[in-house]
């Protein structure tokens, strides 16, 4: 990109169809340096305060907004006047897109920030390590120990279900499928990755519950986010598989290894650290899915290690349910387990990146 | 490259035998693995149809057009009216907020960030991303609404005239778990995906087509408008409709914003409003046999709304074929 990244104040053609714009431009470049701008600039801040003192406006928020509103007026009317109208409009959409990149950080950045505030103030050792089991609405005390252990049991269950078969279909997809099915296969595992969480959730609570009537559990948890890894998984690997070169395919061939052993044992492995960031990921977006486990996993106050009958809690799932409460003891144990899944979360997503990172170079 | 790595043909003797047969059988692991994907894509539409069925014929009223929802009681009486309403009308909402800033950061990352920056920035929003939906939820529920008062009541003042503004009954100048917040809420959670999907798509404009804009003496802005935005317009769509498909089922930060209620109300920034996805989230653990299959119903809808807009985005990418899959999305 630093290649096509024009010089912050380039020249426009000298004699081009614009003879008026073209000479106010060579003025541009010798004289139009940042003070004129920052002249524009405090003028706003000015204009912003004698704004103030006559109208009703107040308050530092709505200050440094119109501030800044006059400001960028202020620099766009100083462009345009000196450096003519193209110039003026590049200025106001390069303005734009910082503050595009702003308005969207703000709040991202915002609900990390905010998250880590307040269940800082609730989060303790005991918190981690305790079940809700006997804690009535109004007590302080209670834990997510319970949601967790379910957590980790219904994701490791999802992913055992969801990668090997994940990869089987990428492998299907990249390496035998030529034909119409295995464009219907492509396009199906696209559409797949769309399908809303909690119709995932619908689906085997239909299925296991209503039709099989195996009950609410950690496996019927592990079904419903198993079909929400399912495609994720198979995107990222296949993308990874297809990375492999074909010379080292060939190279295999040549040696007469078959098929289906290249596959297993040149292909997967070259493309592993690849696929593992994507199962990675996978396993870092269910982790945090709370929809298709109120209708599966449904939840529960103990402790409950067997994944296969029984009510079982989870992370997001207490989180979902503490929220939801009247009381400021639930709303504080929502933070604090909100801060706990949140670390999980990213924890995971930086693990993944980094495994990126020895990707990249392992193939340069 | 398919035909540069199928194997050599070999003749036939018994170690190629089983060289054939192990493929064979390996070959036919993974087109089941394929197969059974479709089936599970197929059966989750027969199952929901399926256990959909009985409530819809114990339903008294119209499916489609009647408000309430109360399948348990009798006579039965549920409709998706005012949910569907709540669903479309908050995702669009989102949209229109969500969209100019989420394409303005894509810009921003591939025109306008030095490469290092531009990483960085891409690791940020693609992480935010990863953030649970719960979490979006409380942060709208106990930070964003009472923090939206001063804007909300602003809007009500200055554009109240529009129908969509109006708060005749004043209720706007104290916290109000509105369609308006749960469409900010959304607007959050989708603007990382369009952005992060927009950037891959923008990213595929060649760099010589930007260089030869810059060599004919644009400046920045015209060489995005020339040379950038016209050749990534139907990726530029589908990232907005992939963005739309998730804001429409988006279920736990819509459930917890919202109070729910079943009327249709126009008026986005006064209390009120549900969604198909929150409601079946909030009325799951109480509901009878008949609510239960009732969800399943109303499920059936939105599997089927945002099933037609994914297809519609998949169409789009596929047909321009502008657009590598990538592992983003």
């Amino acid at each position: 990109m630093t290649l096509t990244a024009p010089t912050p104040t380039p020249d426009p053609p000298a004699s081009g169809g614009q003879p008026a714009a073209a000479h106010s431009s060579r003025l541009t470049a010798a004289h139009v340096g940042r003070l004129p701008m920052l002249a524009a600039m405090l003028a706003a801040v000015g204009g912003t305060a004698l704004v103030f003192v006559v109208t009703p406006l107040a308050g530092t928020a709505e200050f440094v907004l119109v501030s800044l509103m006059l400001a960028v007026v202020a620099g766009t009317a100083l462009s345009w006047r000196v450096e003519g109208r193209r110039r003026a409009v590049d200025r106001l959409a390069t303005t734009a897109a910082t503050a595009c990149l702003l308005a969207a950080l703000t709040p991202l950045v915002g609900v990390i920030g905010y998250t880590v505030y307040r269940g800082a103030a609730r989060l303790s050792l005991s918190f981690l390590t305790h079940s809700m089991a006997g804690v009535g609405p109004l007590d302080a005390g209670g834990g997510v120990y319970h949601g967790i252990i379910g957590t980790l049991e219904q994701v490791l269950i999802a992913s055992l279900l969801s990668v090997p078969l994940g990869l089987l279909v990428a492998i299907y997809i990249t390496e035998y499928g030529h034909g119409r099915l295995a464009t219907a296969i492509r396009f199906f595992v696209d559409v797949m990755t769309g399908i809303p969480s909690i119709v995932a959730g619908l689906f085997v609570f239909a299925f296991w519950v209503l039709e099989l009537h195996r009950g609410f559990s950690g496996l019927a948890a592990a079904l419903s986010l198993s079909i929400l890894m399912l495609p994720v998984v198979v995107r990222s690997s296949e993308e990874m598989i297809k990375l492999v070169p074909g010379s080292l395919r060939e190279a295999s061939y040549a040696l007469g290894v078959p098929r289906w052993r290249t596959i297993l044992s040149i292909v997967l492995p070259t493309a592993s650290t690849g696929i593992t960031t994507g199962v990675m990921l996978a396993v870092a977006r269910v982790t945090g899915e709370t929809a298709p486990l109120l209708l599966t996993a449904f939840g529960n106050d103990f402790l409950h290690l067997n994944p296969l009958r029984g009510g079982q809690s989870a992370l997001p799932l207490l989180v979902f349910q503490q929220a939801g409460s009247a009381y400021d003891v639930a709303i504080a144990r929502a933070w604090a387990g909100a801060l706990t899944l949140i670390t999980i979360v990213v924890l995971l997503y930086v693990a993944a990146r980094m495994l990126t990172r020895r990707n990249t170079l392992a193939r340069r | 490259m398919t035909a540069l790595t199928s194997p050599p043909r070999e003749p036939t003797s018994p170690r190629r035998a089983a060289v054939r047969r192990g493929d064979r059988v390996f070959r036919g692991l993974t087109l089941a693995a394929g197969v059974f994907t479709l089936i599970v894509l197929a059966a989750i539409a027969i199952f929901l149809i399926v256990k959909a069925l009985p409530a819809l014929r114990a339903d008294t009223k119209g499916f489609l057009t009647t408000r309430e929802w109360l399948p348990d009681a009798s006579p039965s009486v549920f409709g998706i009216a005012a949910l569907a309403f709540g669903t479309l009308l908050s995702s669009a909402l989102a949209l229109v907020i969500a969209v100019p800033i989420a394409i303005g950061v894509a810009l921003y990352t591939t025109d306008y960030a030095p490469r290092r920056i531009a990483t960085v920035l891409g690791y940020v929003t693609d992480m935010l991303a990863a953030v649970p939906s719960v979490i979006y939820g409380l942060w709208g529920l106990y930070f964003l609404i009472p923090h939206l008062v001063p804007v909300q009541s602003f809007l009500a003042r200055t554009f109240g005239w529009i129908p969509l503004f109006a708060d005749p009954d004043n209720r706007t100048s104290v916290a109000s778990r509105s369609i308006f917040a749960a469409a900010v809420v959304l607007a959050v959670m989708i603007l990382p995906i369009i952005s992060a999907i927009s950037r891959e798509v923008l990213a595929q404009v060649p760099t010589t087509s930007r260089e030869a804009a810059l060599a004919l003496g644009a400046t920045r802005w015209e060489m995005i408008r020339t040379a950038v935005l016209p050749p990534s317009r139907p990726g530029l769509i589908s990232a907005v409709m992939l963005g739309l498909g998730r804001a429409l089922g988006e279920t736990i930060a819509v459930a917890l914003v919202l109070a729910a209620s079943f009327d249709v109300n126009w008026r986005v920034l006064t209390p009120g409003g549900n969604s198909i996805a929150a409601n079946i989230a909030t009325k799951f653990g109480e509901s009878g046999n008949t609510g239960r299959e009732a969800l399943i119903a109303s499920g059936l809808v939105l599997f089927a709304i945002t099933l037609i807009v994914n297809l519609a985005a998949r169409a789009v990418i596929y047909r321009s074929g502008a657009m590598e899959r990538s592992a983003a999305v």
